[in-house]
């Protein structure tokens, strides 16, 4: 996929100094967010003979967009598998075998596949610590990915991250670089509880520096992406990207917005958002999902509570249209936030509507439609 | 007057054969056309071709009655073209335009037509069974007697969905065709992969549902057996399983390496063609001209030209539209429903459903 797409979430694009919770990497070797989610598994399979991986097609020669190629062969068919279109049952099975003492990672290729896992993930896996009184563990990593537009319509385009964000005893993250990516299934896998590990198929194309020893990126910690003054911009899964491509358009009016990237949505690391929305006093939040009940509605009252009394804050959020995503082309470019929106929006945050500034479109900063085959 | 009879198979007239034909070849014709305009960019998205499967549907379809009901997978193409959608709708529909039959909102996976009981269209595998039995349910219950034929693949076969499905349409005795187009793969799965009994009409035994696997590539002896089936299905026998052996000779959707089947595993299947099979048979009989044939392909591509240039022409809908149907205008309270329905609504709670 073309590289000029991807946007450099590493170089500070100003000279502020940054009060990152997470320490941005150091370039070094350069890796696709596909290859990163390959030797994530690769390095902790070999380091752990009880992480096993599963899914439809994880051992097909496509393996996933190329996230598992090679770990059939490395780890042997005991290890590694195919299943059935099994999902509720293939849930329950590796919750099963969580609780046996294995660390299986379960593979889906579509967020919206997950539905039928809801029962097995919502009832057993989140429940099964507390419920049988601290005396179990449920090491579980539920990978599974977002489609976005090129018309993959109603059934495999959702965002349903803030479905598992509302329930106690899962994990959910959303890594949006290569290195969060390896970094996080690492922490994922080591975690003792379940984790939905959640990535969108235009991330995948992403490349950045990703080094080759094993790291983790811990749950409960966002990064600042880029720093600012004017406006807090949160960026969510893949709408990271799109923030920080708003905050070049808003460079051109002076506007200075903060880019996060909670990386984790569960446990979420809400004190570096408050602490940057103390500083700028407007929190513009951008969801890769629906806003009604998600987790931009979540971000921005946790925020909301804690300033209360202490800071004015304007707030907005942006996310899905609140419509069932739709293959008309035209529809589907109006469904989603860009960009171009998001600037917008911050600008009105900033300068007031009465401005009414909507930027032209910047061709280097274009959004990538991810064009099939399929 | 003596109605000729079609030369493969005894009890179909000349012109019923000649007829099964000419919907496979709309069939693959459409799609051939769907494949080119994907490469032109005018489809985008999801496009799961059925080339190569067209006698389940067009054998299947030639069973039913007009108020019969269609569910159907994201493989569907064809079978909304028997149906009777008309192939321009499918196309706007296929290109995102506002004259689809799903207003250009669903595309390819999400074909639609309630008005002639073709319920979609899903994208979910195994997503289609229970509601088929629904739509069962319902007749039963408002005392219809039509059939509801369930279109699924082999994949789904290992869905819980297929399973509780089957269970209670066998337990409540309801009206199903359930028909399994076994292609031999999920995706890239093949069905030795993920069945650990490959032969799917045995399962119907478990539910005491009677069961039957045919030559999906003769189209003929699909129609026939689904008209047996069919017959048992109407007559309160309860539901029916038909597993239709076939191939898909392209990819999964658009484009796949497809390593996970050899050239010649394709080959030997493309050598058994249901089009070829079919015209083999009706010309060696005499029965199917050099004439006949060019007639029949230029009727067709008149057809799909026409769908074409409905798709180009048709409007993309209003922006301003974007946020309608999110729900159904609430209709007025207690209209349309008789004693009838009331009686057999009441029949729902309780556990026993008899007609
Ligand atoms: C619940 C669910 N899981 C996974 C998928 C992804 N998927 C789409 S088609 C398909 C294969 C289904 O195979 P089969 O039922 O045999 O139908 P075929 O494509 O062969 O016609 C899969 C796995 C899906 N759409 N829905
Ligand atoms: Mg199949």
């Amino acid at each position: 996929m073309e590289t000029t797409l991807c946007i450099d979430q590493y170089t500070p694009h100003k000279s502020a100094s940054s009060g990152a919770a997470v320490a941005s990497p150091k370039p070094e070797r350069t890796l696709s967010y596909v290859d990163a989610v390959r030797e994530a598994t690769d390095q902790e399979m070999d380091r752990d003979a009880s992480v096993i991986l599963f899914g439809l097609d994880v051992d097909d020669p496509k393996a996933i967009q190329g996230t598992t190629r090679g770990l059939v062969e490395k780890y042997g068919p005991e290890r590694v598998f195919g299943t059935p279109l099994s999902e509720d049952a293939m849930t329950g099975v590796a919750i099963g075998a969580a609780l046996a003492g294995l660390r299986p990672i379960h593979v889906h290729i579509r967020m919206d596949f997950l539905m039928l896992s809801m029962n097995q993930l919502v009832n057993v896996a989140a429940k099964s610590s507390y419920m049988y009184g601290g005396k179990v563990k449920v090491p579980l990593v539920v990978r599974s990915m977002i489609g976005k537009s090129w018309g993959q319509g109603a059934q495999h385009s959702q965002g349903l991250y803030s479905f598992f964000m509302h329930v106690p005893g899962l994990k959910v993250v959303a890594p949006t670089t290569p290195y969060d990516a390896k970094g996080c299934l690492i922490a994922a896998i080591r975690d003792d509880n379940p984790v939905m590990y959640v990535e969108h198929r235009i991330l995948h194309f992403q490349k950045g520096p990703v080094p080759e020893k094993l790291y983790t990126v811990n749950p409960g910690k966002a990064r600042i992406t880029s720093p600012g003054d004017d406006v807090t911009l949160v960026g969510i899964s893949y709408m990271q990207l799109e923030c920080l491509r708003a905050q070049r358009y808003l460079d051109d009016v002076g506007v200075s917005a903060e880019v996060i990237d909670p990386i984790w949505l569960a446990p979420l690391d809400i004190d570096t958002i408050v602490e940057s929305v103390r500083k700028t006093g407007r929190l513009v939040v951008v969801d890769n999902g629906w806003t009604s009940c998600g987790a931009s509605a979540e971000i921005v009252a946790q925020v909301t509570e804690r300033l209360q009394g202490v800071r004015d804050v304007r707030v907005q959020r942006l996310g899905f249209a609140p419509v069932t995503c739709p293959t008309s082309p035209p529809l589907e470019a109006e469904f989603y936030p860009d960009s171009r929106r998001i600037a917008a929006v911050c600008n009105d945050l900033v300068h007031g509507k009465s401005q009414n500034w909507y930027p032209d479109e910047r061709p280097e900063l274009k959004d990538l439609e991810f064009k099939g085959p399929f | 007057m003596v109605i000729p009879k079609c030369a493969a198979r005894p009890d179909c007239t000349r012109e019923h054969g000649l007829e099964l034909l000419y919907q496979m070849i709309r069939i693959r014709r459409f799609e051939e056309k769907c494949a080119e305009l994907y490469s032109r960019g005018k489809i985008r998205g999801f496009l799961h071709l059925y080339i190569g499967e067209e006698g389940v549907a067009v054998g299947a379809l030639a069973a039913l009655d007009e108020d019969d009901a269609i569910v159907a997978t994201y493989r569907e193409h064809g079978q909304a073209l028997v149906r009777g959608i008309p192939a321009g709708e499918i196309m706007a529909e296929m290109y995102g335009k506002a004259n689809g039959c799903s207003r250009g909102r669903g595309g390819s996976m999400h074909l639609f037509d309630a008005r002639r009981r073709f319920f979609g269209g899903n994208a979910i595998v195994g997503g289609g069974l229970p509601m088929a039995v629904g739509l069962a349910l319902a007749d039963k219950l408002q005392k219809r007697e039509r059939a509801t034929v369930c279109i699924f693949g082999d994949g789904a076969v290992a869905e819980g969905a297929f399973h509780e499905s089957l269970n209670l349409a066998a337990l409540w005795k309801l009206p199903v065709l359930f028909l399994c187009e076994n292609n031999l793969y999920a995706m890239g799965t093949a069905i030795e992969r993920h069945q650990s009994q490959t032969d799917i009409a045995q399962k119907g035994a478990n539910y005491g549902i009677p069961a039957e696997a045919v030559d999906g590539m003769d189209v003929l002896a699909v129609e026939q057996v689904s008209r047996l089936a069919l017959d048992g299905v109407r007559s309160g026998a309860g539901p029916f399983l038909l597993e239709a052996r076939t191939y898909r000779f392209r990819a999964h959707s658009m484009y796949d390496a497809e390593l996970y089947r050899s050239k010649d595993e394709v080959e030997q299947w493309k050598r058994r063609d249901p089009i070829a099979f079919l015209t083999a048979r009706l010309r060696e009989a005499h029965q199917l001209s050099d004439g006949e044939l060019a007639a029949l392909e230029s009727r067709v591509a008149a057809e799909i030209d026409e769908a074409v240039a409905v798709a180009e022409g048709g409007p993309w809908e209003p922006l301003a539209d974007l946020t309608k149907d999110v729900y159904t205008p609430q209709s007025t309270v207690g209209a349309g429903i008789t004693q009838a329905t009331r009686a057999s609504r009441n029949a729902v709670s309780q556990p026993q459903v008899t007609p």
